[in-house]
């Protein structure tokens, strides 16, 4: 069985330069080649830095952006060669949440208006059925019906995202690209629309592109993990192994960079030799040599191929030196 | 003594909605050495806090009182304009959530650097210049003779939040207030920052106060928390102890609301309901509403910040009862 989602090279370039006499002469690669997949019911975490593409990626799924390579294939569909009403119909199998509550929902329509527009759209809804399925709707994601004539600006963060959560599960999608969903939250609230998602995920068999810079939300929600660098991923892998045991410096320089909630442990900084940004771009060869404690001449010449640890596991990396203890 | 010593300090904003007590009767002492975190969630009062003491809040719409206030033993007065000048950015110093906006992006990095030198010290340009690539050099810029010729704009942001620790750094100030430094920036970047304070602040002594939200950030960098709620500070701990065992019922449920905290699959605690609107009077403990040991007189006594163990406090009605806490559990030491 083919999975839900899966991408095959996925490429996306933006010109670095809109206009003047520049246009269109630089083009700077923000999605590198990226092949995922998800499958049915199957979350999969996708980190990453702030500017790695983690975001376009997702934005290309739903082709809010073209592509400029690459395939993606929404359960057996290939998205490039669908428009008009068919790819209205193949859209309502993925929705997004998006980062800021505040931002994704129309502060002039009411919460009833937001919720019901893609029901009218998608499922043609009308009148009392309208009513009732958003009603539904709305206590599926542990809000009272009666809120529902209620403005978004009545609501708190992280009821406004659990607004936005019920727009998506509206048009009845099997795969959410869920960008950053929790982070402008605060901790308690955070929580609510974790365990949220979690229980969508228990009850629903729904499948998630989980975006985030944060390890910790990402593996408390995740059956997978891929981990991305400046358009490409560099890790990826089951959950457990790919915490347990990171094969890519990255990965281990991101994990140890996280601040633990414990005392006990003491706090180390990753053993890193610049910042994301103040390092130049790299166009051939391992884009993270420039970072990486490990790098060696070899890392400049060959380009690293997302490859299998063993060729019986499902845990991959795309570093030259991914068999070897870190120093 | 104490290089920072607030005693009951209240901000209050009087808007059309009626006074909000942003800040309501917190005490604050930091000694030498020492980075105390501040932690709560959005709203709670932790950054007036530090603007309070730093007379950074406009005076009106802002009422700011205390019953004392001191800086290095010397007493000081938020109110008078002049003499703040003379300690801000000289004695006492801050640095901001976002860098990119905290630096001018008119001004070459020397001079930004350079000036709280100019200002404070009297020093001329030509001799203030080497201390600033001094300072560059110290906050671990690479390159620093030509980067210090550039703009912001030609910063990332770690960088940039360099070049404010750096311009914050180079009076030698007693206090630095760090807000949010490193919620704008990227994991691995923030843990550089954090090693560089930590590192910073071993060799120039100087007492740092931390506002965050990321219980994380405590645990690695802070010798003591404070956790505020609703305007006013609920407990108060050496940061062991505060992780090992949190007295108060909203410091219990921020950290068993952490995913970090959590195993897989096992639901996360929420904290029901929202913060209280902080224009409404509040009787007794402001967190009641939402506590799951709340009793009814919860809200109607007064809460007081009370010894709970060593150099630990919290204001519960539990605590005030000796139903919990060391005391409560094992007698008087």
């Amino acid at each position: 069985m083919s999975p839900l989602l899966d991408l095959c090279g996925v490429t996306v370039e933006f010109a670095t330069a809109e206009s003047g006499p520049r246009r269109g002469r630089s083009r700077m690669r923000a999605v590198d080649g990226v092949s995922l997949s998800v499958s049915d019911g199957e979350i999969v975490g996708l980190v990453g830095e702030s500017g790695c593409g983690k975001t376009t990626l997702a934005r290309a799924i739903v082709k809010l952006v073209p592509l400029a390579g690459g395939t993606i294939h929404l359960d057996g569909r290939d998205m490039g060669a669908l428009s008009g009403a068919k790819l209205r119909a193949a859209r309502s199998t993925v929705q997004m949440i998006f980062q800021d509550p505040y931002a994704s929902l129309n502060p002039r329509m009411t919460v009833f208006d937001a919720i019901a527009e893609p029901l009218r759209v998608h499922r043609r809804l009308r009148g009392k059925a309208l009513v009732e399925e958003t009603g539904r709707l709305m206590e599926s994601v542990g809000l009272a019906r009666r809120l529902v004539r209620k403005y978004p600006h009545e609501f708190s963060g992280g009821q406004r995202q659990r607004i936005a959560v019920a727009r998506a599960l509206a048009v009845r999608p099997r795969l959410i690209l869920a960008d950053e969903p929790v982070s402008s939250l605060d901790v308690s609230i955070q929580a609510q629309v974790l365990n949220l998602l979690s229980d969508l995920k228990n009850r629903m068999k729904l499948a998630m592109l989980f975006i985030s810079h944060d390890l910790s939300v990402v593996r408390y929600l995740s059956h997978r993990i891929a981990v991305m660098y400046r358009g490409r991923i560099v890790e990826e892998g089951d959950a457990k192994p790919v915490f347990e045991t990171p094969a890519h410096p990255y990965t281990r320089a991101l994990m140890s960079a996280i601040p633990v909630p414990d005392p006990s442990r003491p706090f180390r900084p990753p053993p890193l030799r610049s910042d994301a940004l103040s390092a130049g771009t790299l166009t051939h060869g391992c884009r993270f040599r420039d970072r990486c404690p490990m790098a060696t001449e070899a890392c400049a010449e060959l380009d690293p191929k997302l490859e299998a640890l063993h060729p019986s596991s499902s845990h991959r990396a795309a570093c030259l030196r991914k068999h070897e203890k870190p120093a | 003594m104490p290089i920072l010593s607030a005693v009951n300090l209240r901000t209050h904003f009087h808007t059309r909605h009626g006074v909000v007590r942003a800040v309501d009767g917190v005490s604050l002492s930091v000694e030498q050495n020492e980075i105390v975190g501040i932690v709560g969630e959005s709203g709670c009062g932790k950054t007036v806090l530090c603007q309070s003491i730093m007379g950074l809040i406009p005076v009106p719409p802002a009422h700011v009182s205390y019953d004392k206030m001191s800086l290095d033993g010397e007493p000081l007065h938020t109110a008078d304009e002049r003499a703040m000048r003379a300690i801000r950015g000289n004695h006492m110093t801050m640095i901001f959530q976002d860098p990119m906006t905290a630096l001018n992006p008119y001004m070459r990095i020397s001079d930004q650097i350079a000036e709280p030198l100019r200002i404070h010290r009297g020093t001329r340009r030509a001799d203030a210049l080497p201390k600033a690539l001094d300072a560059l050099k110290a906050v671990g810029i690479p390159q620093p003779e030509s980067r210090i010729r550039q703009y912001p704009h030609e910063f990332s942001g770690g960088m940039r939040q360099r070049v404010c620790i750096a311009m914050a750094l180079i009076t030698e100030p007693k206090l630095l207030f760090a807000d949010e430094p490193t919620t704008a920036l990227d994991v691995t970047v923030q843990a550089q920052i954090l090693a560089l304070l930590k590192e910073l602040q071993a060799r120039y002594g100087v007492a740092i106060v931390f506002v965050t939200h990321d219980f994380g950030v405590v645990a690695g960098l802070c010798d003591r928390v404070m956790v505020m709620y609703a305007g006013k500070v609920v407990e108060s701990a050496p940061t062991a102890a505060l992780f090992a065992r949190p007295e108060h019922p909203y410091t219990e449920a921020l950290l068993r609301a952490l995913p970090a905290r959590a195993a897989r699959g096992q639901g996360l605690r929420t904290i029901a309901g929202q913060p209280p609107d902080l224009a409404r009077q509040i009787d007794g403990c402001a967190f009641a509403p939402r506590c799951e040991y709340a009793t009814p007189e919860c809200t109607s006594v007064e809460m007081k910040l009370s010894a709970c163990g060593s150099g630990h406090t919290t204001a519960c009605l539990r605590m005030q009862k000796g139903e919990i806490g060391e005391l409560g559990n094992r007698g008087a030491e």
